[in-house]
């Protein structure tokens, strides 16, 4: 039995990755034409919203690589969102406004983070493993509430906008509209690289079963952690984004709310196979900006798709795009 | 220096005692069923609100309190029916889709229905005064009450765990789900009625919690995550193992924000100590709860590593 479903299991993934792929690219096709469409149509907030969309993407694609390919359910990947949020904050007061030296010093503090309590946390297993990470991302985000130069608990405001090579490309809505949209395109297109490698196949195969990749020499250790390390990492560059989008930093960013929140929007989207996580990422954020507009009760309605979609989609909204044949071939 | 602690000390055991009888449902849930519920910090709020409403129209503490049980006991069942008993045999990850959409929900519908504004509820007359201690110290009689309640009810739950044929059941399905069933149990009666139990007793812990604290439509989202960390110190499944962690919790929870800061002093400058005290202090539960878990991975009474 097993031996004949691994046989299929390998011949299976080049038709699957093509559909999967195919409504990536669709999406990426569908956001670039946003700001002209909004700009056509005269609302202008549409691309505001649409540059959040996409920065919640980014991060619930980090977060699938670890819980989608690694079966790692971290409940506290919020806080590289406030790493992210807060290397900008301290270096644009130390004078530093580039982009790329933020993106870089928020990966290079995530990175560390993520290497110490996920060596940590990779000692326990199920839901001590979604536990003990949620302390330490409360831990992080306890440190920053008590950051009084900093603005503590009510966060403080950016000057401006990162810059580009010293050119202030991000100052209007257009300009972080296609940073972030190449962003995340980039961040899709190194996770889709990196889970067909020969490392997220063993990442993939430690989801199946730790045991057995044991069994045939791989120790699933530095695997998970190296994975749980590459995760934090593109997580800050959400937050590096979320940071510059809003002009403003706050600890609420790294609060165990969000950190639910991730997770809810890539169960919602589909687990596993990166373009649920993006759907996911995009699609919760256009439900409570777009629900928030009708009525200030938009929880009641979001809440109630949650459940609906948990009930009747198993495999969330990439599931319901396959099981509509509107997608061929998925996970 | 000691008459502090010990009020703290009595602070942070009536806290625990509250984190335990919601915890203990908590426990049950998660253990037999291997369910996450997110919407349990929610059935604690509605205990609250539940007992404001009743108290408001009755005027009757005690009346209030008695209602409030078999209230959130129907709520508890309706949500069983309704939407957890679909999900046993899901994996986690739809669980919390689904129990985090109910919070989203329930708290919505609180807030439409009672409002955002914080409610009060009176305390009972023959319990709003203080005892004194030893000393000059004297403490409020309802904190002590809700103390008394509470170890009233963790040793009924011991009777009811250790000495009854339900209780058996519940031990034998904790340890093993599929071998009760097989052995012709009606594992689904067995589900709804822990579950309706533990709804009860969250919901009551928001209820004899509502003249001390006020009630909000925030009050589930603050304790959830707490109880949360007590189970999983306690280890899951573990109703023991939920009442030492939540004793445990809810010391080093009021004695860390109390004497964190005086601790510091001794050691760094005024300035630095009350910054620093204002990080560790809530830090500290997670601290202990990670330190917990690196030393024992699976709780202090943990059996089996969970998948």
């Amino acid at each position: 039995m097993t031996d004949l479903s691994h046989i299929h299991a390998a011949a299976a993934p080049r038709t699957r990755l093509a559909g999967r792929l195919k409504l990536a690219l669709g999406v990426f096709a569908i956001m670039a034409v946003v700001p002209p469409v909004a700009q056509a149509l005269d609302e202008p907030f549409v691309v505001v919203i649409a540059t959040r969309m996409m920065i919640f993407a980014i991060a619930a694609l980090s977060l699938d690589l670890i819980l989608g390919y690694g079966a790692l359910v971290s409940f506290g990947h919020a806080a590289y969102l406030g790493f992210g949020a807060y290397a900008v904050a301290i270096l644009s007061r130390a004078g530093m406004d580039d982009l790329l030296i933020q993106i870089l010093a928020a990966m290079a503090a995530s990175a560390v983070f993520a290497l110490v309590t996920g060596a940590i946390s990779l000692r326990t297993r199920g839901v001590y493993f979604i536990m003990i990470t949620l302390a330490f991302g409360q831990m992080a985000f306890f440190f920053f509430v008590s950051f009084s130069t900093l603005g503590g608990d009510d966060g403080v405001a950016l000057a401006a906008r990162s810059t580009i090579a010293g050119m202030p490309l991000l100052q209007d809505a257009q300009g972080m509209f296609y940073a972030t949209l190449i962003l995340l395109i980039a961040v899709f297109a190194g996770l889709y690289r990196l889970t067909l490698s020969r490392f997220g196949r063993v990442l993939t195969g430690t989801r199946e079963s730790a045991l057995r990749m044991e069994a045939i020499g791989f120790r699933p250790f530095p695997y998970q952690l190296t994975a749980y390390v590459i995760a934090g990492c593109l997580c800050s560059v959400a937050g590096v984004l979320l940071a510059n989008q809003a002009i403003y930093v706050s600890p609420a960013y790294m609060s165990w709310h969000r950190a639910g929140e991730l997770i809810v929007m890539l169960v919602l989207g589909g687990v596993g196979s990166l373009t649920g996580a993006m759907i996911g990422g995009l699609v919760t954020i256009a439900l409570e900006e777009g629900l928030a507009r009708y009525s200030e009760h938009w929880r009641l309605g979001f809440g109630m798709i949650l459940i609906l979609v948990a009930l009747f989609s198993p495999g969330g909204l990439s599931g319901l795009l396959r099981r509509l044949g509107l997608v061929r071939d998925g996970k | 220096m000691f008459d502090l602690f010990l009020l703290q000390l009595l602070n942070g055991a009536q806290f625990g005692i509250l984190l335990f009888l919601v915890a203990a449902g908590l426990t049950l849930v998660f253990g037999i069923m291997d369910f996450i519920n997110l919407a349990h910090g929610v059935l604690y709020m509605i205990g609250g609100y539940v007992m404001a409403m009743v108290m408001g129209t009755t005027g009757n503490f005690w009346l209030s309190l008695v209602a409030v049980l078999p209230l959130t006991l129907a709520v508890g069942l309706v949500l069983e029916v309704l939407i957890f008993r679909r999900l046993y045999d899901r994996s986690h990850l739809d669980q919390v889709l689904a129990t985090f959409g109910l919070v989203l929900v329930l708290s919505e519908l609180s807030r439409i229905i009672w409002g955002s504004a914080p409610l009060s509820v009176a305390m009972p007359e023959a319990l709003s005064g203080s005892v004194p201690l030893i000393g000059p110290l004297s403490y409020p009689v309802y904190r002590l009450a809700v103390i008394g309640m509470g170890l009233g009810i963790a040793l009924l739950l011991w009777f009811v765990i250790a000495r009854t044929r339900v209780g058996m059941l519940l031990r034998a399905g904790a340890a093993n789900r599929a071998m009760v069933s097989a052995l012709g149990t009606d594992i689904n009666r067995l589900f709804m009625l822990v579950f309706a139990a533990g709804a009860m007793l969250a919901g009551f812990a928001g209820a004899i919690v509502s003249p001390i604290l006020s009630v909000d439509p925030g009050m589930g989202d603050s304790i959830l995550i707490l109880t949360f960390v007590v189970i999983v110190i306690g280890g899951v499944g573990s109703v023991k193992g939920a009442f030492c962690a939540a004793l445990l919790v809810g010391v080093v929870d009021t004695l860390g924000r109390m004497f964190g800061p005086i601790l510091l002093q001794s050691l760094l400058d005024p300035a630095a100590a009350a910054q620093a005290g204002r990080t560790l202090a809530p830090m500290l539960v997670y601290v202990l709860m990670a330190a917990v878990l690196f030393w024992r991975p699976t709780g202090l009474f943990g059996r089996s590593v969970a998948r």
